[in-house]
């Protein structure tokens, strides 16, 4: 049965939830023509599509799986069924002649038989929600026949916006999967007999690019068990024995709030919001797993990492910073990401001129005045447009933001860094501040603007027009001779326009 | 007579196929000042917007009528309306492509109807064409949606002129038209207009992708309509060019409806992807011109025929495997069998009537699944597939060309020539190149009795590095 009204109302209500009693709670109808942002299905799928050893099928015709699977920088340690694009791929036939559900049947058959794997998500989407395809009934058929589990995600597209796709993605796992399965013993480690292991969630972790890595480690050590992230690189068999955590952290998500929030009220776990993104978010979010958990042994032990750990990532970040202090950011990301990236720039000594906050709760915007002060530029409509009129006005030096804006920054010739989930490099934690100055240092520092921004010598635009404006000639700072092509060490100046001409 | 094997699994796995809007969208993309317009769930145009910007790396001009709960159900017709007047009043385009999806075709949707009241509504908004199109995702595939748009493209901006006496044929003395099909990229377009200006003859490419998604930065920092492009204007003038080139079989009842329409002679071309296609393309240009072939292409057609013969050797009797729309197979397949290399496994989305007659055996209807079991089946010693396809060549251990779309991990891959004498050259030496990888070497054996301990120092230099000499 397609999710009713009433339903998606009780979705959009989340009580946990600052943004619940604004007028933008949820999703804010979406504008015909004006429109940008992925739907309810985009959102269900991105949520849970990183757990690595499931069948996720998408019921629909081609456009919804078509477009879109194997389409996530989520890294997985093992099992890479999820990498595997499942659809039924409806056609006119069995839109027309009602042959939808009995595609569907056959297809968790077919899944199950060729990948066995230990469960099926079933993702409907607009059309068989349209024709009225009775999904959860051929889930429950499906699950009985082949004796795994199989669970309907309603998501049709029309339904609303990806972040509502979220929550009903979460309020499945919550309704069908937490709590069918108990977590296996903690194992003991040699040399570690004497700590008490603690079990917790991590919900809204995608492990983009395996930055999850960066942190686990320092869970380890602490003798903290992650029982499941939600969804990087996760089993099934983890998402089932999630109720068994003493402690749920939210990681930079307000989207699936709505898992947090049950599972405090049915297992009453306590749960916080946290970021792994800089420095200061990463030893604030080990400090709250310590202070949740009430363990004094784990809370000294925890200072004393958080201490080696912040000294050693300090003097490693020392030569970078010296680079990259006092250069200005554009920020421009989703929530409360706008805060925890502020926090690790900061800790590099960069200015952040003016940031994001379409997505952010009034709470995220306290902490963002908090961090930058009360007179910070704060964006609600990033359009591309506006958003180049602020690095301009600005004197942004670089343009951080999610994959969908990067070509509108180098088409403005703006240095750019993707900080959202299709980027291919990992950020998190204390070791990922080191790949996120190597990036920001190599997109600022580059020759390439330089070169970009200059016109042609011969005086044509790119439009076909010849200037007025006289050439302007770079200052050649450089005596360096150059053979067979430009220069491209880090911080050489560009060579000047004659050197240049001679190698052209 | 090729057999085409249809789909007989419930499940598609690793999808080949991209959607028929998709398909459609990217025909109005190579319009100037466009803006494909999809009329869905905001999610439909989202996706495709991904699907565009990691394909090209270029931003992507495509905007939604956001259809919702309500209006899926109740109707969304008035969408239709607001979007269009939406974007009008915003960004004036001269061109709108009103392309529909699954959810709209599912829900009933009145496409003509909605843009009718659009029209009666906001008459000031007359300047702006709009081109309405049928292209559900449950029939057809990426390729029949961008023939779909060009037959409706031209249908909706080229005058008819089959009723009247006015014969307006040939008025423009040098122009030629020229239907581009979905396989062709702005590397080869860029091709196909150099050559015909070879001639001095003036191509009028509808639509054309090189002008628009051909990677190249602009003065202006932002756009929200096509850059580039053929102009709205020109494509109305189709009807008094003096001839109407086709590449692409997918186009040939777009080609038949601009012919019945304006009376212009067409010829048509399957590609520009091997030595014969090519010669009869010059042929065809020098007979429309009425001038002799310039010398360079001699030269080129020379250097051909070189790399033919040297890259026979590692490409020949190979053992090939294709997955790809109907058109870009075809193109693929007479390639390699030009140079005596097999197809021995072919997947195509969605069937074709071009490809019941093409010299191919057996193609079948499927994902990539079906053609790494068929690769495997019939030991293929390389693939050719879009990014998805990179990890069945990884697991089957065979090297991979990237063709069709879309092709993410490749960096320039949308924007590289295959057609034209150089562009089929270039593609035989990477080929070549593929297939004269290590792995192909005799593996070294290493015999019991062997009195030699070195085995674990040096084993790998003992295998045979030239199998050619």
């Amino acid at each position: 049965m397609a999710l009713k009204s009433k339903d998606i109302a009780e979705l959009l209500d989340e009580p946990a939830c600052e943004h619940n009693t604004k007028s933008k709670s949820g999703c804010a109808k979406p504008k015909p023509g004006a429109s940008a942002g992925g739907c309810a299905f985009d959102g269900a799928q991105i949520a849970l599509l990183p757990i690595a050893d499931v069948a996720h099928i998408v019921h629909g015709p081609i456009a919804c799986a078509g477009s879109s699977w194997d389409n996530r920088g989520t890294r997985s340690s093992g099992p890479d069924l999820y990498r595997i694009g499942m659809t039924t791929d409806l056609t006119e036939e069995d839109v027309v002649m009602g042959r939808g559900e009995q595609r569907l049947y056959h297809a968790i058959k077919q899944a199950v038989a060729d990948y066995a794997p230990p469960a099926v998500f079933v993702y409907n989407t607009c059309v068989p929600a349209l024709i009225g395809d009775d999904v959860d009934a051929v889930c429950l058929a499906a699950a009985d026949h082949c004796q795994v589990p199989v669970v309907p995600i309603d998501s049709a597209g029309f339904y609303g916006t990806k972040n509502l796709g979220n929550r009903i993605a979460g309020d499945a796992m919550v309704k069908h999967v937490i709590g069918t399965a108990e977590p296996l013993p903690a194992p003991v480690i040699a040399g570690h007999e004497d700590i008490i292991v603690h079990d917790v969630n991590l919900v809204g972790e995608y492990n983009i690019a395996g930055e999850f890595w960066h942190v686990l480690p320092l869970l380890d050590e602490l003798g903290i068990r992650v029982l499941c992230t939600l969804s990087g690189d996760a089993r099934f068999h983890e998402v089932q024995t999630m109720h068994r955590a003493e402690v749920n952290m939210m990681v930079c998500s307000k989207a699936m709030l709505n898992i947090a929030r049950k599972m405090e009220d049915k297992y009453n776990i306590p749960w916080f919001e946290g970021s792994f993104y800089g420095i200061t978010d990463t030893s604030e979010a080990l400090r709250s797993f310590a202070c949740l958990l009430k363990d004094d042994s784990l809370t000294a032990r925890t200072e004393a990492l958080i201490e080696r750990e912040e000294t050693r990532i300090r003097s490693a970040l020392a030569p970078w910073r010296e680079r990259l202090a006092g250069k200005r950011v554009l920020l421009y990301t989703g929530g409360v990401k706008s805060w925890s990236v502020i926090s690790a720039l900061q800790d590099l000594g960069m200015v952040v001129v003016a940031t994001g906050t379409k997505k952010s709760t009034e709470e995220d915007k306290a902490r963002i005045r908090e961090l930058m002060g009360e007179d910070t530029m704060m964006i609600d409509d990033g359009n591309p447009k506006e958003l180049l009129r602020i690095v301009d006005e600005y004197h942004a030096d670089i343009l951080i933001a999610g994959g969908r804006n990067m070509y509108t920054a180098l088409k403005a010739k703006v240095p750019f860094l993707d900080i959202n989930q299709e980027r291919d490099f990992g950020y998190a934690g204390y070791e990922g501040m080191l790949e996120l100055v190597r990036q920001l240092s190599l997109t600022i520092e580059s020759p390439v603007w330089q070169q970009a921004r200059t016109p042609a010598p011969w005086g044509v635009s790119s439009t076909g027009q010849a200037l007025t404006a006289p050439i302007p000639f770079l200052q050649s700072t450089t005596e360096q001779a150059m053979v067979g092509g430009l220069s491209l060490k880090e911080t050489s100046p560009l060579p000047d326009r004659q050197v240049a001409g001679e190698v052209g | 007579m090729t057999e085409i094997q249809k789909r007989k699994k419930a499940m598609s796995v690793s999808p080949l196929k991209a959607s028929q809007t998709v398909g459609a969208s990217l025909a109005f993309l190579g319009l100037q000042r466009s803006i494909p317009l999809m009329h869905g769930a905001q999610g439909c145009t989202a996706f495709a917007i991904v699907f565009f910007v990691r394909h090209f790396r270029e931003p992507v001009p495509l905007q939604t009528t956001a259809m919702d709960q309500v209006s899926s159900v109740m109707g969304a017709d008035d969408n239709i309306v607001e979007a269009l007047h939406a974007i009008c009043e915003k960004n004036s385009p001269d061109i709108i492509g009103l392309v529909t999806t699954g959810l709209a075709e599912t829900q009933g949707c009145d496409l003509r109807g909605g843009l009718l009241n659009f029209r009666k509504e906001y008459p000031q908004f007359a300047n702006t064409e709009v081109v309405a199109v049928n292209t559900p995702d449950f029939s057809g595939s990426f390729e029949s949606g961008y023939a779909l748009a060009l037959k409706a493209m031209i249908q909706t901006l080229v005058p008819d002129t089959s009723a009247t006496e006015e014969k307006r044929v040939g008025l423009r003395k040098r122009q030629v038209n020229v239907l581009c099909g979905a396989q062709l990229t702005p590397g080869d377009l860029e091709f196909v207009s150099e050559s015909i200006e070879q001639f001095g003859l003036r191509p009028l490419l509808i639509p054309d992708l090189s002008g628009s998604m051909d990677g190249h930065l602009n003065d202006s920092a932002y756009d929200p309509l096509t850059t580039g492009g053929t102009s709205v204007a020109d494509v109305k003038t189709a009807g008094e060019s003096i001839a109407t080139l086709v590449i692409g079989a997918s186009l040939f009842p777009a080609a038949k409806a601009l012919h019945k329409r304006s009376g212009v002679p067409e010829y048509r071309f399957n590609h520009l992807m091997d030595l014969a296609s090519n010669d009869r393309w010059l042929s065809t240009l020098a007979e429309i011109s009425g001038q002799a072939v310039p010398p360079r292409f001699d030269r080129q057609r020379r250097q051909l025929q070189d790399a033919l013969l040297d890259t026979h050797f590692m490409i020949g009797d190979r053992r090939v495997a294709i997955a790809a729309d109907p058109d870009l197979l075809i193109a693929f397949n007479d390639l390699l069998a030009s140079v005596g290399a097999r197809t021995v496994a072919a997947v195509v989305p969605a069937s074709s009537p071009a490809i019941k007659s093409m010299r191919l055996n057996s193609v079948k209807v499927g994902d990539l699944e079906d053609l790494e079991k068929l690769a495997r089946e019939h030991k293929a010693d390389l693939l050719l597939g879009n990014s998805h396809a990179t990890e069945s060549a990884i697991r089957l251990g065979i090297p991979q060309l990237h063709v069709g779309f879309p092709q993410y991990d490749l960096l320039g891959g949308y924007q590289r020539c295959w057609s034209g004498y150089r562009g089929v050259r270039q593609a035989l030496f990477d080929l070549a190149n593929l297939l004269h990888a290590p792995h192909n070497e005799i593996a070294s054996y290493h015999s019991v009795y062997s009195q030699k301990h070195d085995v674990e120092a040096t084993g790998s230099e003992h295998t045979l590095v030239e199998s050619y000499g």
